[in-house]
């Protein structure tokens, strides 16, 4: 018998194709997902090598990055051009680059269209086991289903294109174990951001995180891909939820999932991946459930998070000098002031989207708070922005949309949207943002833009009341 | 990638600490499909202060930037290692470079050098005047003034680096190895190639 391992380390071994003196290896990538902005240098860099892709069915390219979130067909069918001529061009050419190297090219006009993270999934491309990678810092999220999932610059999307492999060493292990029950109000994103404020942005720097415990284990693949997500926020280098069934009930049935003998071999094969009894992790940090409230950040760091209940903090309480210095210029640019209640901050714009939290669960949650309330009136902007067509056009079925129509939000189409200022959906300077996306850096939503990260049931509070609000207030 | 075996010139004292990848390129010139023309955008806030390094004709067309801890935190942008070379610098000089910088860099052939404080406090004083020179093979920073400061690298980058290896060339001499790998896994689970229905 070999000795026991974790989730992490057969994942790891089952991809070695070549291990070099020094420990580096050569990894085998099962899935790659390409969007517009991280490609183009690389597939110029093939093209001038007069390379090819190796692998072009285990690459799915689409855009969303750039995609305004506005209609994108006119009433005769037609698309509306896009008025940003750069945003055009760097989406033209992942439209030409595709098809060139035999990818698979998802159309911002089709309905499987989304951000890749919730693409991946929602097709059944994103499968339990698998390595996968994609030039966006968030690729964790996919870990949520038990891949080894994790962002990579574009030399390496360049590499894997032509390869199909990447020179990695292996990091270290860490469990983190979320025990008990979660109280009600209380999201998979409160989780994740609760893990953040307890790791640090930093303390899970050179580790591979396996999330455990009763609370994981009760979260649906949503919450799951919520959780893994936001790994990147706490410094991880990739994230993992064990699949279980709960994970092949997701699956069975998607496009890209296995069919027939196929599905029944895989699942006997996931069902092998979970972590052995008796395997150690380099690290194991053990969280309560109780200790967990609807969270809120505060600063300019996902790690500077409280509870909905806490209030501003005071730098100079704080141990660590430069921590001080830090938190003292993130309240200067978040424009708070110490001691201030959470729940006194208004806000003027809301988003509810992003790869953390567009799916139909998500929706579903900030539309059981919205139902029959209305948005306050200091709040300006207030979107909801599914994170694939499939998602709109599920939520469109169950009547959500309706509901933040009547409460007056928009409903727009899938992209990333204002979760970065790279498309239109911009947070003006100096305004705040109830976000349920997952960075809250400065000039992350725009220029001088000031995040508040929350869950979507807290956004959707924050969009009746027009202050950050404890949505457990609001529910019945 | 273009061999590197030393760098001569003079160099930007920048000094500064925590310079993230919003501040070497920020995110409106992520916007660009190419990896050339981003020098342009390279800096840009640090750019719109007067009396900044980059704009001082002393420094113009300097090959090499000194600068303070954690250099290249934060988004992992590419971006930020080709406006550099964009710029025209072919080294940094700092007391660290966070992971992925340094990764990004090194995958450019732009070097990025680690010294202690001591030692960044002297060259940007010698910046000021005079030039700096970075010998790869010796490993070695030395100035005019008989300073010579010694530094670590991976044998595996250094290697790289002077010979202008192309990592994917590298990767590529393995091909037999990865379709032995690829031909064992569509045996072993052939649902891995998709069913692209
Ligand atoms: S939604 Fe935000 S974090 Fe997610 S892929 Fe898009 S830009 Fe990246």
């Amino acid at each position: 018998m070999s000795a026991p391992q974790t989730l992490y380390e057969k994942i790891w071994n089952a991809h070695v194709v070549e291990q070099r003196d020094d420990g580096t290896c050569l990894i085998f990538i099962d899935r790659h997902l390409v969007h517009e902005v991280t490609s183009p240098q690389a597939f110029e860099g093939l093209r001038v090598a007069g390379r090819r892709v190796r692998r072009p069915d285990l690459t799915l390219a689409v855009p969303d990055h750039n995609l305004p979130t506005t209609a994108r067909l006119d009433g005769n069918g037609n698309n509306i051009p896009i008025a940003d001529p750069e945003s055009a061009q760097q989406l033209e050419a992942l439209e030409r680059n595709a098809p060139e190297f035999g990818i698979t090219y998802i159309d911002a006009t089709d309905v499987k269209q989304g951000i890749v993270h919730v693409v991946g999934p929602e097709q059944g491309f994103s499968l339990p086991g698998t390595t996968i990678v994609c030039g966006d810092s968030h690729t964790a999220c996919h870990g949520g289903l038990g891949a080894l999932a994790f962002g990579i610059g574009t030399s390496e999307v360049e590499h894997v294109l032509a390869t199909q492999t990447l020179q990695l060493s292996q990091s270290k292990s860490m469990e983190v174990r979320v025990e008990g029950e979660l109280a009600p109000g209380v999201s998979a994103k409160d989780v994740v951001l609760h893990i953040t404020g307890v790791l640090g942005a930093s303390g899970g720097t050179g580790h591979v995180i396996e999330y455990t415990g009763s609370v994981i284990r009760a979260l649906s693949i949503e919450g799951r891909l919520t959780i893994s997500n936001m790994a990147i926020e706490h410094g991880a280098r990739a994230g993992l939820v064990a699949p279980d069934d709960v994970t092949y009930a997701y699956l069975k049935g998607r496009p890209m999932a296995p069919k027939g003998d196929d599905w029944d071999a895989a699942v006997a094969y996931w069902r092998s991946l979970a972590t052995d009894a008796g395997a150690t992790y380099d690290k194991v940090v053990t969280i309560n459930a109780a200790d967990i409230a609807p969270s809120v950040t505060w600063g300019t760091s996902p790690e500077d998070v409280l509870p909905i209940t806490g209030v501003v903090p005071d730098p100079s309480t704080f141990a660590d000098p430069s921590k001080q210095a830090a938190a003292k210029k993130s309240l200067e640019y978040m424009g708070l002031i110490p001691g201030t209640p959470m729940t006194d901050i208004s806000v003027e714009n809301i988003f509810i989207g992003s790869c953390t939290n567009s799916r139909i669960e998500d929706l579903r949650a900030a539309a059981a708070v919205l139902k029959g309330r209305k948005k306050a009136d200091n709040v300006k902007w207030a979107i909801v922005v599914p994170g694939s067509g499939l998602v709109k056009q599920m939520a469109e079925a169950e009547g959500l949309d309706r509901i933040f129509l009547d409460a007056g939000l928009e409903w727009r189409e899938p992209g990333c949207s204002a979760c970065l200022g790279m498309n239109p959906d911009k947070v003006p300077a100096g305004e705040r943002c109830a976000s349920t996306s997952n960075r809250n850096f400065v000039g992350r939503q725009g220029p001088g833009a000031r995040t508040h990260l929350v869950s979507p049931a807290m956004a959707a509070a924050a969009a009746v009341t027009g202050k950050l609000t404890d949505v457990r207030a609001l529910m019945d | 990638m273009q061999p590197i075996s030393t760098v001569k010139g003079k160099a930007y004292p920048l000094g500064l600490k925590n310079v993230d990848t919003d501040i070497i390129i920020p995110a409106a010139w992520l916007k660009t499909i190419s990896r050339s023309g981003l020098g342009k955008g390279a800096f840009q806030t640090l750019r719109s202060v007067p009396g900044n390094v980059f704009d001082d004709p002393a420094y113009a067309g300097a090959p090499i930037l000194i600068a303070g801890d954690n250099f290249g935190c934060g988004s992992s942008r590419e971006h930020a290692a080709w406006a550099m070379a964009d710029l025209g610098i072919s080294a940094v000089i700092a007391p660290s470079f966070s992971d992925i910088f340094s990764g990004n860099a090194f995958k450019n052939g732009l070097l990025a050098i680690v010294l202690p404080q001591e030692a960044i406090d002297r060259l940007m004083e010698v910046a000021k005047t005079d030039e700096i020179h970075i010998d790869l093979e010796t490993q070695t920073v030395t100035t005019p003034f008989q300073d010579r400061f010694p530094f670590e690298i991976d044998p595996f980058r250094k290697h790289c680096l002077i010979n202008g290896v192309d990592e994917i060339g590298l990767t590529l001499k393995s091909s037999d190895a990865i379709s032995a790998y690829e031909n064992k896994l569509s045996a072993s689970q052939p649902w891995l190639s998709p069913n692209q229905a």
